[in-house]
Protein backbone atom coordinates (compact mmCIF):
# COMPACT_ATOMS: atom_id res chain seq x y z
CA UNK A 1 0.00 0.00 0.00
CA UNK A 2 1.54 3.63 -1.01
CA UNK A 3 -1.16 6.51 -0.45
CA UNK A 4 -0.16 9.22 -2.68
CA UNK A 5 -2.34 12.48 -3.96
CA UNK A 6 -2.66 13.85 -7.27
CA UNK A 7 -3.96 17.32 -8.15
CA UNK A 8 -5.41 18.87 -10.94
CA UNK A 9 -3.79 22.14 -11.04
CA UNK A 10 -6.17 22.72 -14.50
CA UNK A 11 -8.99 22.29 -11.84
CA UNK A 12 -7.40 24.36 -8.89
CA UNK A 13 -9.08 27.75 -8.77
CA UNK A 14 -6.72 28.63 -5.48
CA UNK A 15 -9.38 29.02 -3.02
CA UNK A 16 -7.86 27.98 0.02
CA UNK A 17 -9.70 26.02 1.08
CA UNK A 18 -7.90 23.34 1.46
CA UNK A 19 -5.94 25.55 3.86
CA UNK A 20 -8.55 26.13 6.22
CA UNK A 21 -9.79 22.59 6.19
CA UNK A 22 -5.87 21.62 7.59
CA UNK A 23 -6.36 24.28 9.99
CA UNK A 24 -9.52 23.27 11.48
CA UNK A 25 -8.76 19.37 11.27
CA UNK A 26 -5.53 19.54 12.84
CA UNK A 27 -5.90 22.22 15.19
CA UNK A 28 -3.21 24.13 13.52
CA UNK A 29 -2.05 26.89 15.54
CA UNK A 30 -3.25 30.38 14.24
CA UNK A 31 -0.80 31.94 11.71
CA UNK A 32 0.56 28.31 10.92
CA UNK A 33 -0.57 26.52 7.61
CA UNK A 34 0.46 22.66 6.77
CA UNK A 35 -0.61 23.08 3.03
CA UNK A 36 -0.76 26.51 1.09
CA UNK A 37 -1.03 27.52 -2.37
CA UNK A 38 1.57 28.42 -5.07
CA UNK A 39 1.38 29.98 -8.19
CA UNK A 40 3.44 30.20 -10.89
CA UNK A 41 3.74 32.80 -14.22
CA UNK A 42 5.08 31.33 -16.87
CA UNK A 43 6.40 34.26 -20.31
CA UNK A 44 5.30 37.42 -20.97
CA UNK A 45 2.16 38.97 -22.03
CA UNK A 46 0.19 38.03 -24.24
CA UNK A 47 1.45 33.92 -23.79
CA UNK A 48 1.72 33.82 -19.87
CA UNK A 49 0.45 30.75 -18.48
CA UNK A 50 -0.59 30.35 -14.88
CA UNK A 51 -0.37 27.28 -12.65
CA UNK A 52 -2.11 26.79 -9.76
CA UNK A 53 -0.72 24.20 -7.22
CA UNK A 54 -1.88 23.36 -3.46
CA UNK A 55 1.26 22.18 -2.02
CA UNK A 56 2.48 20.39 1.37
CA UNK A 57 4.32 17.32 2.24
CA UNK A 58 5.45 15.24 -0.64
CA UNK A 59 5.53 11.95 1.75
CA UNK A 60 9.08 10.67 -0.17
CA UNK A 61 9.99 7.22 -0.49
CA UNK A 62 13.34 8.30 -0.18
CA UNK A 63 12.49 10.99 2.78
CA UNK A 64 15.69 13.38 3.79
CA UNK A 65 14.00 14.53 6.74
CA UNK A 66 13.68 10.46 7.93
CA UNK A 67 16.91 10.04 7.07
CA UNK A 68 19.10 13.17 8.80
CA UNK A 69 16.40 12.84 11.98
CA UNK A 70 18.61 12.35 15.03
CA UNK A 71 16.26 10.68 17.13
CA UNK A 72 13.74 8.68 14.98
CA UNK A 73 11.00 11.14 15.75
CA UNK A 74 10.20 11.58 11.66
CA UNK A 75 9.35 8.18 10.47
CA UNK A 76 7.10 6.49 8.01
CA UNK A 77 4.54 4.36 8.35
CA UNK A 78 2.20 2.40 6.67
CA UNK A 79 1.48 3.93 3.66
CA UNK A 80 4.26 5.79 3.22
CA UNK A 81 3.05 9.01 5.18
CA UNK A 82 5.87 10.48 6.71
CA UNK A 83 5.34 11.56 10.37
CA UNK A 84 6.72 13.08 13.33
CA UNK A 85 6.23 11.97 17.13
CA UNK A 86 6.24 15.65 18.82
CA UNK A 87 7.74 13.85 21.82
CA UNK A 88 10.63 12.54 20.43
CA UNK A 89 11.80 15.63 18.63
CA UNK A 90 14.06 17.70 19.73
CA UNK A 91 13.38 20.97 17.61
CA UNK A 92 17.15 20.60 16.18
CA UNK A 93 15.84 22.00 12.65
CA UNK A 94 17.63 19.47 10.74
CA UNK A 95 14.63 17.69 9.24
CA UNK A 96 13.34 21.59 8.08
CA UNK A 97 17.17 21.81 6.84
CA UNK A 98 16.38 18.74 4.15
CA UNK A 99 13.34 19.34 2.93
CA UNK A 100 13.60 20.64 -0.42
CA UNK A 101 9.82 21.31 -0.18
CA UNK A 102 9.77 23.54 3.04
CA UNK A 103 6.78 21.62 4.24
CA UNK A 104 7.85 21.74 7.89
CA UNK A 105 7.48 24.57 10.57
CA UNK A 106 8.68 24.75 13.92
CA UNK A 107 5.44 24.34 16.39
CA UNK A 108 5.48 27.23 18.57
CA UNK A 109 5.54 24.77 21.40
CA UNK A 110 8.69 23.55 19.64
CA UNK A 111 8.86 20.30 18.12
CA UNK A 112 8.37 20.46 14.29
CA UNK A 113 4.92 20.11 12.77
CA UNK A 114 3.75 18.80 8.88
CA UNK A 115 1.13 17.28 7.02
CA UNK A 116 0.33 14.32 7.93
CA UNK A 117 -1.62 13.23 5.21
CA UNK A 118 -4.59 12.98 7.85
CA UNK A 119 -3.16 9.95 8.65
CA UNK A 120 -6.33 9.89 12.10
CA UNK A 121 -8.76 9.94 8.45
CA UNK A 122 -7.18 7.92 6.26
CA UNK A 123 -6.89 4.51 8.58
CA UNK A 124 -10.28 4.75 9.11
CA UNK A 125 -10.96 4.83 5.32
CA UNK A 126 -11.81 8.64 4.49
CA UNK A 127 -9.98 10.88 2.67
CA UNK A 128 -7.76 13.72 3.98
CA UNK A 129 -9.30 16.78 5.25
CA UNK A 130 -8.02 18.90 2.48
CA UNK A 131 -9.33 16.66 -0.15
CA UNK A 132 -13.03 15.92 1.54
CA UNK A 133 -13.93 19.61 1.20
CA UNK A 134 -11.93 20.67 -2.53
CA UNK A 135 -14.79 22.81 -3.93
CA UNK A 136 -13.45 21.76 -7.71
CA UNK A 137 -12.72 17.99 -6.58
CA UNK A 138 -9.33 18.80 -8.04
CA UNK A 139 -7.32 16.20 -5.27
CA UNK A 140 -7.68 13.18 -5.52
CA UNK A 141 -6.50 10.88 -2.71
CA UNK A 142 -6.09 7.11 -2.66
CA UNK A 143 -3.76 3.78 -2.78
CA UNK A 144 -0.93 3.93 -5.32
CA UNK A 145 -0.44 0.46 -5.67
CA UNK A 146 -4.17 -0.10 -5.74
CA UNK A 147 -4.89 0.21 -9.98
CA UNK A 148 -8.73 1.20 -8.74
CA UNK A 149 -8.38 3.79 -6.41
CA UNK A 150 -8.87 7.29 -6.75
CA UNK A 151 -5.36 8.49 -7.28
CA UNK A 152 -4.65 5.68 -10.19
CA UNK A 153 -7.46 6.32 -12.18
CA UNK A 154 -6.64 10.25 -11.85
CA UNK A 155 -3.19 9.70 -13.41
CA UNK A 156 -3.94 7.11 -16.04
CA UNK A 157 -5.12 9.46 -18.87
CA UNK A 158 -3.18 12.50 -17.85
CA UNK A 159 0.17 14.12 -17.95
CA UNK A 160 1.95 14.89 -14.73
CA UNK A 161 5.01 15.62 -13.01
CA UNK A 162 6.05 15.90 -9.17
CA UNK A 163 7.83 18.64 -7.87
CA UNK A 164 11.77 18.92 -7.53
CA UNK A 165 12.47 15.00 -8.62
CA UNK A 166 16.20 15.73 -9.18
CA UNK A 167 15.98 16.25 -6.04
CA UNK A 168 16.09 12.30 -5.37
CA UNK A 169 13.23 12.18 -2.78
CA UNK A 170 10.94 10.40 -4.52
CA UNK A 171 8.05 12.93 -3.77
CA UNK A 172 4.50 11.42 -3.58
CA UNK A 173 2.22 14.38 -4.57
CA UNK A 174 1.41 14.38 -8.70
CA UNK A 175 0.44 17.11 -10.53
CA UNK A 176 -1.40 16.82 -13.38
CA UNK A 177 -0.68 19.47 -15.97
CA UNK B 1 -11.69 32.09 15.05
CA UNK B 2 -10.24 30.14 12.32
CA UNK B 3 -12.49 32.37 10.04
CA UNK B 4 -9.43 34.92 9.74
CA UNK B 5 -6.87 32.61 8.25
CA UNK B 6 -7.25 32.85 4.85
CA UNK B 7 -3.46 32.84 4.19
CA UNK B 8 -2.19 30.90 1.82
CA UNK B 9 0.64 31.48 -0.05
CA UNK B 10 4.48 31.16 0.93
CA UNK B 11 4.25 34.58 2.01
CA UNK B 12 3.18 34.45 5.40
CA UNK B 13 5.34 36.07 7.09
CA UNK B 14 4.50 33.53 10.18
CA UNK B 15 5.91 30.40 8.65
CA UNK B 16 8.85 31.62 6.04
CA UNK B 17 11.27 33.25 9.04
CA UNK B 18 11.15 29.68 10.44
CA UNK B 19 12.23 27.83 7.86
CA UNK B 20 15.88 30.06 8.35
CA UNK B 21 15.81 28.24 11.73
CA UNK B 22 19.30 28.43 12.34
CA UNK B 23 20.99 31.69 13.56
CA UNK B 24 23.91 32.24 15.16
CA UNK B 25 24.40 28.82 17.48
CA UNK B 26 25.32 26.59 14.53
CA UNK B 27 28.31 28.40 13.37
CA UNK B 28 29.29 28.78 17.32
CA UNK B 29 29.03 25.69 17.84
CA UNK B 30 30.58 24.48 14.63
CA UNK B 31 33.44 27.10 15.48
CA UNK B 32 33.89 25.57 18.99
CA UNK B 33 33.80 21.94 17.84
CA UNK B 34 36.04 22.29 15.05
CA UNK B 35 38.69 24.42 16.97
CA UNK B 36 38.35 21.28 20.02
CA UNK B 37 38.38 18.36 17.40
CA UNK B 38 41.96 20.57 16.04
CA UNK B 39 43.44 20.82 19.33
CA UNK B 40 42.62 17.34 20.83
CA UNK B 41 43.96 15.67 17.10
CA UNK B 42 47.28 17.61 17.30
CA UNK B 43 47.26 16.89 21.28
CA UNK B 44 46.79 12.99 20.38
CA UNK B 45 48.88 13.11 17.47
CA UNK B 46 52.26 14.31 19.43
CA UNK B 47 51.71 11.95 22.29
CA UNK B 48 51.29 8.95 19.67
CA UNK B 49 54.14 10.21 17.36
CA UNK B 50 56.35 10.64 21.41
CA UNK B 51 56.99 13.56 20.85
CA UNK B 52 55.50 15.21 24.71
CA UNK B 53 58.51 16.81 25.61
CA UNK B 54 59.11 18.73 22.23
CA UNK B 55 55.74 20.17 21.72
CA UNK B 56 54.29 20.82 25.61
CA UNK B 57 51.68 23.17 24.21
CA UNK B 58 50.43 21.41 21.67
CA UNK B 59 50.36 17.77 23.87
CA UNK B 60 49.40 19.34 27.39
CA UNK B 61 48.74 22.94 27.70
CA UNK B 62 46.51 23.87 24.62
CA UNK B 63 44.38 20.95 25.27
CA UNK B 64 42.74 22.80 29.05
CA UNK B 65 40.74 24.63 26.46
CA UNK B 66 39.00 21.66 24.87
CA UNK B 67 36.53 21.00 28.03
CA UNK B 68 35.40 24.24 28.07
CA UNK B 69 35.22 25.18 24.37
CA UNK B 70 32.93 21.77 23.97
CA UNK B 71 31.15 22.72 26.96
CA UNK B 72 30.64 26.27 25.77
CA UNK B 73 29.32 24.60 22.09
CA UNK B 74 27.34 22.26 23.46
CA UNK B 75 25.56 24.98 25.50
CA UNK B 76 25.12 26.99 21.57
CA UNK B 77 23.97 24.05 20.71
CA UNK B 78 21.18 23.29 23.82
CA UNK B 79 20.01 26.93 23.24
CA UNK B 80 19.15 26.46 19.48
CA UNK B 81 16.92 23.46 20.06
CA UNK B 82 13.26 24.27 19.64
CA UNK B 83 11.96 21.61 22.25
CA UNK B 84 14.92 21.53 24.91
CA UNK B 85 13.55 19.78 27.85
CA UNK B 86 13.62 16.27 25.02
CA UNK B 87 17.04 16.70 24.54
CA UNK B 88 18.01 13.62 26.04
CA UNK B 89 15.90 12.03 22.75
CA UNK B 90 19.63 12.45 21.32
CA UNK B 91 20.69 9.60 23.71
CA UNK B 92 17.92 6.64 23.28
CA UNK B 93 18.59 5.96 19.67
CA UNK B 94 21.55 5.70 17.35
CA UNK B 95 20.75 6.93 14.06
CA UNK B 96 23.66 5.91 11.74
CA UNK B 97 21.75 7.89 8.74
CA UNK B 98 21.99 10.93 10.81
CA UNK B 99 25.10 12.79 11.22
CA UNK B 100 23.68 15.21 13.50
CA UNK B 101 23.01 11.53 15.85
CA UNK B 102 26.89 10.90 15.35
CA UNK B 103 27.61 13.54 16.57
CA UNK B 104 25.69 13.70 19.83
CA UNK B 105 27.44 10.34 20.08
CA UNK B 106 30.69 11.67 19.88
CA UNK B 107 30.43 14.35 21.88
CA UNK B 108 29.10 12.11 24.19
CA UNK B 109 32.02 10.10 24.43
CA UNK B 110 35.07 13.19 23.20
CA UNK B 111 33.61 15.80 26.15
CA UNK B 112 34.62 13.77 29.17
CA UNK B 113 37.69 11.91 27.58
CA UNK B 114 39.31 16.17 26.94
CA UNK B 115 38.03 16.86 30.37
CA UNK B 116 40.22 13.36 31.71
CA UNK B 117 43.47 14.29 29.83
CA UNK B 118 43.29 18.09 30.58
CA UNK B 119 43.34 16.51 34.58
CA UNK B 120 45.82 14.12 34.15
CA UNK B 121 48.07 17.11 33.35
CA UNK B 122 46.86 19.16 35.87
CA UNK B 123 49.63 18.73 38.46
CA UNK B 124 52.24 19.46 35.93
CA UNK B 125 50.54 23.14 35.25
CA UNK B 126 50.04 23.33 39.10
CA UNK B 127 52.82 21.16 41.28
CA UNK B 128 50.96 21.88 44.67
CA UNK B 129 47.42 20.22 42.91
CA UNK B 130 46.09 17.32 45.28
CA UNK B 131 43.19 15.68 44.11
CA UNK B 132 40.64 15.86 47.25
CA UNK B 133 39.37 12.31 46.63
CA UNK B 134 41.22 9.18 46.61
CA UNK B 135 39.75 7.89 43.45
CA UNK B 136 40.21 10.58 41.10
CA UNK B 137 44.06 9.79 41.94
CA UNK B 138 43.25 6.30 40.69
CA UNK B 139 41.66 7.73 37.87
CA UNK B 140 44.84 9.94 37.09
CA UNK B 141 47.12 6.97 37.58
CA UNK B 142 44.84 5.14 34.89
CA UNK B 143 44.49 7.50 32.32
CA UNK B 144 48.76 8.52 32.80
CA UNK B 145 49.58 4.78 32.72
CA UNK B 146 47.46 4.40 29.47
CA UNK B 147 47.88 7.26 27.82
CA UNK B 148 48.98 6.36 24.50
CA UNK B 149 45.71 3.91 23.88
CA UNK B 150 43.80 7.21 24.88
CA UNK B 151 45.85 9.00 22.18
CA UNK B 152 44.55 6.21 19.33
CA UNK B 153 40.62 6.81 20.84
CA UNK B 154 41.18 10.77 20.71
CA UNK B 155 42.94 10.86 17.70
CA UNK B 156 39.87 8.97 15.66
CA UNK B 157 37.28 11.37 17.85
CA UNK B 158 38.69 14.25 16.96
CA UNK B 159 38.79 13.15 13.10
CA UNK B 160 34.81 11.86 13.36
CA UNK B 161 33.99 15.34 15.54
CA UNK B 162 36.03 17.60 13.03
CA UNK B 163 34.29 15.77 9.69
CA UNK B 164 30.95 15.60 11.39
CA UNK B 165 30.94 19.66 11.42
CA UNK B 166 30.97 19.99 7.77
CA UNK B 167 28.84 16.81 7.06
CA UNK B 168 26.33 18.04 9.75
CA UNK B 169 26.11 20.67 6.60
CA UNK B 170 26.42 18.56 3.53
CA UNK B 171 23.94 15.87 4.29
CA UNK B 172 21.28 18.63 3.71
CA UNK B 173 20.34 17.96 -0.29
CA UNK B 174 17.72 20.72 -0.02
CA UNK B 175 20.55 23.44 0.78
CA UNK B 176 22.68 22.81 -2.44
CA UNK B 177 25.16 25.04 -1.32
CA UNK B 178 25.78 22.85 1.49
CA UNK B 179 25.21 19.83 -0.60
CA UNK B 180 28.69 18.74 -1.29
CA UNK B 181 30.88 15.93 -0.24
CA UNK B 182 33.45 18.12 0.38
CA UNK B 183 32.31 19.95 2.62
CA UNK B 184 33.28 17.27 5.53
CA UNK B 185 37.16 17.81 4.67
CA UNK B 186 36.96 21.14 4.02
CA UNK B 187 35.59 21.60 7.87
CA UNK B 188 37.69 19.17 9.16
CA UNK B 189 41.49 20.93 7.79
CA UNK B 190 39.82 24.46 8.25
CA UNK B 191 39.28 23.36 12.40
CA UNK B 192 42.57 21.82 12.20
CA UNK B 193 44.14 25.01 11.55
CA UNK B 194 42.41 26.94 14.16
CA UNK B 195 43.34 24.20 16.35
CA UNK B 196 47.14 24.68 14.94
CA UNK B 197 46.71 28.75 15.15
CA UNK B 198 45.69 28.35 18.82
CA UNK B 199 48.76 26.06 19.88
CA UNK B 200 50.65 28.00 18.02
CA UNK B 201 49.79 31.19 20.17
CA UNK B 202 49.75 30.03 23.19
CA UNK B 203 53.18 28.35 22.78
CA UNK B 204 56.12 29.98 24.79
CA UNK B 205 58.94 27.82 22.84
CA UNK B 206 60.32 28.95 19.94
CA UNK B 207 60.38 25.34 18.40
CA UNK B 208 56.98 24.52 18.78
CA UNK B 209 56.14 27.72 17.59
CA UNK B 210 57.75 26.97 14.41
CA UNK B 211 56.48 23.39 14.00
CA UNK B 212 52.74 24.85 14.58
CA UNK B 213 53.54 27.65 12.17
CA UNK B 214 54.47 25.28 9.17
CA UNK B 215 51.93 22.52 10.22
CA UNK B 216 49.47 25.31 9.85
CA UNK B 217 50.44 26.77 6.90
CA UNK B 218 50.02 23.42 5.44
CA UNK B 219 46.58 23.46 6.61
CA UNK B 220 45.68 26.71 4.92
CA UNK B 221 47.19 25.51 1.74
CA UNK B 222 45.25 22.24 1.37
CA UNK B 223 41.87 24.28 2.29
CA UNK B 224 42.75 26.98 0.20
CA UNK B 225 42.79 23.91 -2.69
CA UNK B 226 39.37 22.64 -1.00
CA UNK B 227 37.48 26.02 -1.28
CA UNK B 228 39.35 26.27 -5.26
CA UNK B 229 37.67 23.01 -5.55
CA UNK B 230 34.59 23.44 -3.78
CA UNK B 231 33.40 26.34 -6.56
CA UNK B 232 34.89 24.65 -9.95
CA UNK B 233 32.27 21.85 -8.36
CA UNK B 234 29.60 24.13 -8.05
CA UNK B 235 30.29 25.87 -11.31
CA UNK B 236 30.21 22.34 -13.11
CA UNK B 237 26.96 21.28 -11.44
CA UNK B 238 23.15 22.05 -11.17
CA UNK B 239 21.19 25.28 -12.17
CA UNK B 240 20.59 25.03 -7.83
CA UNK B 241 24.25 24.96 -7.26
CA UNK B 242 25.52 27.35 -9.91
CA UNK B 243 23.14 29.83 -8.37
CA UNK B 244 24.42 28.83 -5.08
CA UNK B 245 28.02 29.97 -6.28
CA UNK B 246 27.00 32.92 -7.53
CA UNK B 247 25.73 34.04 -4.06
CA UNK B 248 30.11 34.12 -3.96
CA UNK B 249 30.90 35.21 -7.27
CA UNK B 250 29.09 38.55 -7.42
CA UNK B 251 26.32 37.95 -5.03
CA UNK B 252 25.69 39.06 -1.46
CA UNK B 253 28.62 36.78 0.24
CA UNK B 254 31.14 38.16 -2.44
CA UNK B 255 33.19 40.59 -0.03
CA UNK B 256 32.52 39.28 3.41
CA UNK B 257 33.56 35.66 2.13
CA UNK B 258 36.43 36.68 -0.50
CA UNK B 259 38.05 39.46 2.04
CA UNK B 260 37.35 38.38 5.76
CA UNK B 261 37.68 34.66 5.19
CA UNK B 262 40.19 33.72 2.20
CA UNK B 263 42.23 37.27 2.48
CA UNK B 264 42.01 37.82 5.96
CA UNK B 265 41.48 34.75 7.41
CA UNK B 266 44.00 32.57 4.82
CA UNK B 267 46.27 34.61 2.51
CA UNK B 268 47.56 37.04 4.75
CA UNK B 269 48.05 34.99 7.54
CA UNK B 270 49.55 32.50 5.31
CA UNK B 271 52.50 35.48 4.26
CA UNK B 272 52.93 36.32 7.83
CA UNK B 273 53.53 32.91 8.60
CA UNK B 274 56.19 32.52 6.01
CA UNK B 275 57.44 35.62 6.97
CA UNK B 276 58.10 34.55 10.36
CA UNK B 277 60.22 31.06 9.00
CA UNK B 278 62.05 33.15 7.19
CA UNK B 279 63.56 35.26 9.75
CA UNK B 280 61.17 37.95 10.63
CA UNK B 281 59.62 39.16 13.98
CA UNK B 282 56.04 39.06 13.99
CA UNK B 283 54.32 38.64 17.04
CA UNK B 284 52.26 35.48 16.67
CA UNK B 285 49.04 36.62 18.17
CA UNK B 286 48.70 38.42 14.54
CA UNK B 287 48.17 35.12 12.28
CA UNK B 288 46.48 33.11 14.81
CA UNK B 289 43.86 35.69 15.74
CA UNK B 290 43.34 36.25 12.09
CA UNK B 291 42.90 32.41 11.55
CA UNK B 292 40.61 31.89 14.35
CA UNK B 293 38.26 34.81 13.30
CA UNK B 294 38.74 33.44 9.48
CA UNK B 295 37.63 30.11 10.67
CA UNK B 296 34.47 31.49 12.73
CA UNK B 297 33.54 34.00 9.89
CA UNK B 298 33.83 30.73 7.24
CA UNK B 299 30.77 29.17 9.50
CA UNK B 300 28.76 32.27 9.66
CA UNK B 301 28.96 32.98 6.39
CA UNK B 302 28.41 28.88 5.29
CA UNK B 303 25.56 28.32 7.68
CA UNK B 304 23.86 31.98 6.49
CA UNK B 305 24.27 31.25 3.04
CA UNK B 306 23.54 28.09 2.78
CA UNK B 307 20.16 28.25 4.15
CA UNK B 308 19.38 31.56 1.27
CA UNK B 309 19.95 28.32 -1.36
CA UNK B 310 17.17 26.01 -2.33
CA UNK B 311 15.71 24.28 -4.58
CA UNK B 312 13.55 25.86 -8.11
CA UNK B 313 10.22 24.56 -8.76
Amino acid sequence: MRYAMAIDTRKCVGCSDCVVACQTENNVPIGYCRDWITETVDGSYPNVEIELRTERCNHCDNAPCVRCCPTGASHIVDGGSVLVTDYKCIGCGACIQSCPYDARYSHPEGYVDKCTFCNHRVVKGENPACVSVCPTKCMYFGDLDDPDSDVSNALKNRKYKALAPEAGTKPHIFYMI
Amino acid sequence: MKEELIISGRMNPNIDPYLHIWHWHIPVYLFLGGLAAGILFFAALYTIMGREKEMPTAVKWATFLVPITLVVGLLALFFDLKHQLYFWQLYTTVRIESPMSWGAWVLMFITPLSMLWAASYIKEAIPTWKWKFKILDQIEALVIKYRKALAWVMLALAVILGIYTGILLSAFNARPLWNTSLLGPLFLVSGMSTGAATIMWMSKSHHERKIMSMVDLVLIIVELFFITHLFMGFLASTAVQIEAAELFLGGQFTVSFWVFVVILGLVFPAILEIMELRGYKIPVAIPAILILFGGLAFRFIMVEAGQLTRYLY
